[in-house]
């Protein structure tokens, strides 16, 4: 039995197989802004949209996906949580563990997975908005003592309402994509 | 031993990451909920990021909305203010109501040397921006330190109180608002008395602690603040009693709606000043409902010193022939305050405000309503009792005015007015100094 150079499995990847992109400084640092600024302004007329949508989290994703490195996932994480912190009059940090976490998932699961088709970008998001709201909920009631009501219903129409937002959101984002 | 590091690298740094966060946020938890004062220098570089942007956008917004509804948009404004000069009408007559009462209230407290506390300044402010997470229910606006704001200033609008201040920037505050979880607020039943503690809850819901389950607490009760906690005064809306359930450690669990839509904020006013002082009595009710009613009926035009003089000679009997018919003149009566506050205006002042005089409901405005009314009240008097002393020729000339406020009314109130002596038996508006012969000796 011969095998081909083409006939090559498609599910292993490798990170010569995967296309890694960069971003400009503009959109790295004005894209997350722009996530933080309508998540801050739009609940004043929409407030069920604060309880349902987390824009800078499907930042988190999107940048941790598309630049496919887990120590630039993890610090975009970082940064835009410990941002999102500052908003609030919580202690910092609580969701800048939690999109830590995220932004190290997301990218690492970008070198492993092929998560260019909406359907693998759908599910992703459904599923680290449920890892997001375990590790705050965790570190918000264990850490901070804050009341805290885990809910499997509003965690997954959540989960579904960022998945579908999200989707949109990162194909209007892969026009920002500079190939390495 | 390079190989391993280098394998688990990315491993490593994320758990330095965390550790380090981790490390942060516990510092900030030990140092208690003041800690938003500590980090300030870290939270001020984000707002002063977000803040210019909102700004801008609310400022974009408004004047884009005043521009639509103060110059386009303009669809029943006749109708609407109408309506509106009608509300007033009804809220004045409501207000002198009120003010016996309220007067009342304020002779009791001097009595007992009760202090209150007064809103005497008050900053209006616009909200531009939230936390954006529905665990932290904060708002921004866009006021600080530049405009007098102090942290733990109340935070109120014309409905009922929202929060209070919890972080002041240079010009932009951080508003706590009262359905946050680390939130709260002393408040008291309105009817019931009963004290308790509002607080918000994870869901964004406020509710009632501290009252016991063996009291009565009723649903739509007014549920208003009760001073205790120093940054809200005394009295003001909260919001109203939605639900109330048996809760635990034998304490009642009440959710009350607030008063203020606390997810539809667009201004608010800061309390930066309050004072803390006795009532003062006032010592009478200077307008009263049945003048208010009588400032609505067409009033008799002014006429020239000789054509006045005139017109009192040829009414003069006709005045009388009418006062002879009437079965209670009220004239002499008037006339004769009128006379005595022309000779000494204080004492006829103090005489008219003695209250204990046991009258006739219907002959009340008549006799009171000549040395009541103000010339900034009816601008169609140029001359009052108030003026007696230049030109004592002219004392009568209130009376002129007394058919004018007693005459028959040609609208009468609506039904849901109170009750108001406002119809006597008068003179009719064509005899307008009935009086005049009894003032005249001859």
């Amino acid at each position: 039995m011969t095998t081909t150079h083409t006939s090559v499995p498609i599910t292993y990847t490798s990170g010569e197989q995967v296309e890694v992109y960069r971003f400009s400084v503009p959109v790295t640092i004005g894209v997350p802004l722009l996530a933080l600024f309508i998540q801050a302004f739009v609940p004043l007329r929409y407030p069920r949209f604060a309880v349902y949508l987390d824009l800078p989290l499907l930042v988190t994703i999107f940048f941790g996906m598309a630049r496919r490195n887990p120590i630039s996932g993890l610090f975009t994480g970082a940064v835009i949580g410990l941002a999102q912190d500052m908003l609030g009059h919580n202690p910092i940090g609580i969701y800048g563990i939690a999109k830590t976490v995220v932004g190290y998932g997301a990218s690492s699961l970008g070198v492993k997975l092929d998560v260019e088709n909406a359907g693998a970008r759908f599910l992703v998001t459904l599923g680290f908005y449920l890892v997001h709201s375990a590790v705050y909920f965790t570190v918000a009631r264990g850490m901070v003592n804050m009341t805290q009501h885990w809910s499997w219903v509003n965690g997954i129409l959540a989960g579904l309402a960022n998945a579908t937002l999200g989707t949109f959101l990162y194909f209007a984002l892969d026009k920002f994509k500079q190939r390495t | 031993m390079e190989s391993v590091l280098g394998r688990y690298r990315n491993l490593i740094i994320l758990v330095g990451v965390l550790f380090l966060q981790v490390l942060g946020l516990a510092v900030q938890v030990k140092r208690g909920p003041n800690d938003a004062q500590d980090t300030r220098l870290i939270r001020i570089w984000m707002v002063g990021a977000i803040s210019p942007f909102e700004r801008g956008l609310v400022w974009i917004k408004n004047s884009g909305s005043d521009i639509w509804h103060n110059y386009f948009y303009l669809r029943g404004v006749r109708a609407e203010n109408r309506q509106l000069k009608e509300q007033i009408e009804q809220m004045r007559l409501e207000e002198v109501r009120l003010s016996e009462d309220a007067a009342q209230a304020h002779r009791l407290q001097n009595l007992l040397a009760f202090k209150e506390q007064f809103i005497a300044k008050t900053v209006a402010a616009q909200v531009i921006g939230s936390s954006g997470s529905d665990l932290s229910r904060v708002i921004y606006i866009d006021k600080g330190e530049d405009a007098g704001l102090q942290r733990d200033m109340a935070v109120i609008t014309a409905d009922g109180i929202v929060g209070k201040i919890l972080v002041v920037y240079p010009s932009v505050s951080q508003v706590l608002l009262i359905n946050d979880q680390s939130s709260g607020v002393g408040v008291i039943l309105e009817k019931s008395r009963l004290q308790g503690v509002l607080r918000g809850t994870a869901n964004g819901e406020v509710v009632l602690e501290r009252v016991m389950s063996d009291e009565q607490v009723q649903n739509g009760e007014t549920v208003l603040t009760s001073g205790g906690d120093q940054i809200f005064p005394k009295g003001l809306p909260v919001g109203t009693v939605s639900k109330v359930a048996m809760g635990k450690d034998l304490f009642l669990n009440i959710k009350v709606k607030p008063s203020s839509d606390l997810s539809r904020l667009e201004e608010v006013l800061v309390l930066v000043e309050k004072q803390e002082r006795q009532p003062a009595a006032e010592a009478a009710t200077h307008v009263r409902a049945a003048d208010i009613l009588a400032q609505r009926l067409p009033s008799v035009p002014d006429k020239p010193a000789d054509a006045s003089a005139a017109t009192s000679g040829a009414a003069g009997p006709t005045s009388a022939g009418n006062n002879a018919a009437k079965p209670a003149p009220r004239a002499p009566s008037a006339a004769t305050n009128s006379v005595a506050q022309a000779k000494n205006p204080v004492q006829a002042q103090s005489a008219q405000t003695q209250p204990a005089q046991p009258k006739p409901a219907q002959t009340k405005v008549v006799q009171t309503k000549p040395d009541q009314t103000r010339p900034d009240q009816t601008t169609t008097q140029p001359i009052t009792a108030d003026q007696p002393k230049t030109d004592p020729s002219k004392t009568d000339q209130p009376k002129m005015n007394q058919p004018k406020i007693a005459q028959p009314k040609p609208a009468q109130p609506p039904s849901d007015q109170p009750k108001l002596p406002t119809k006597p038996a008068t003179p009719p508006q064509t005899n307008p100094q009935p009086a005049s012969d009894d003032d005249n000796p001859h």
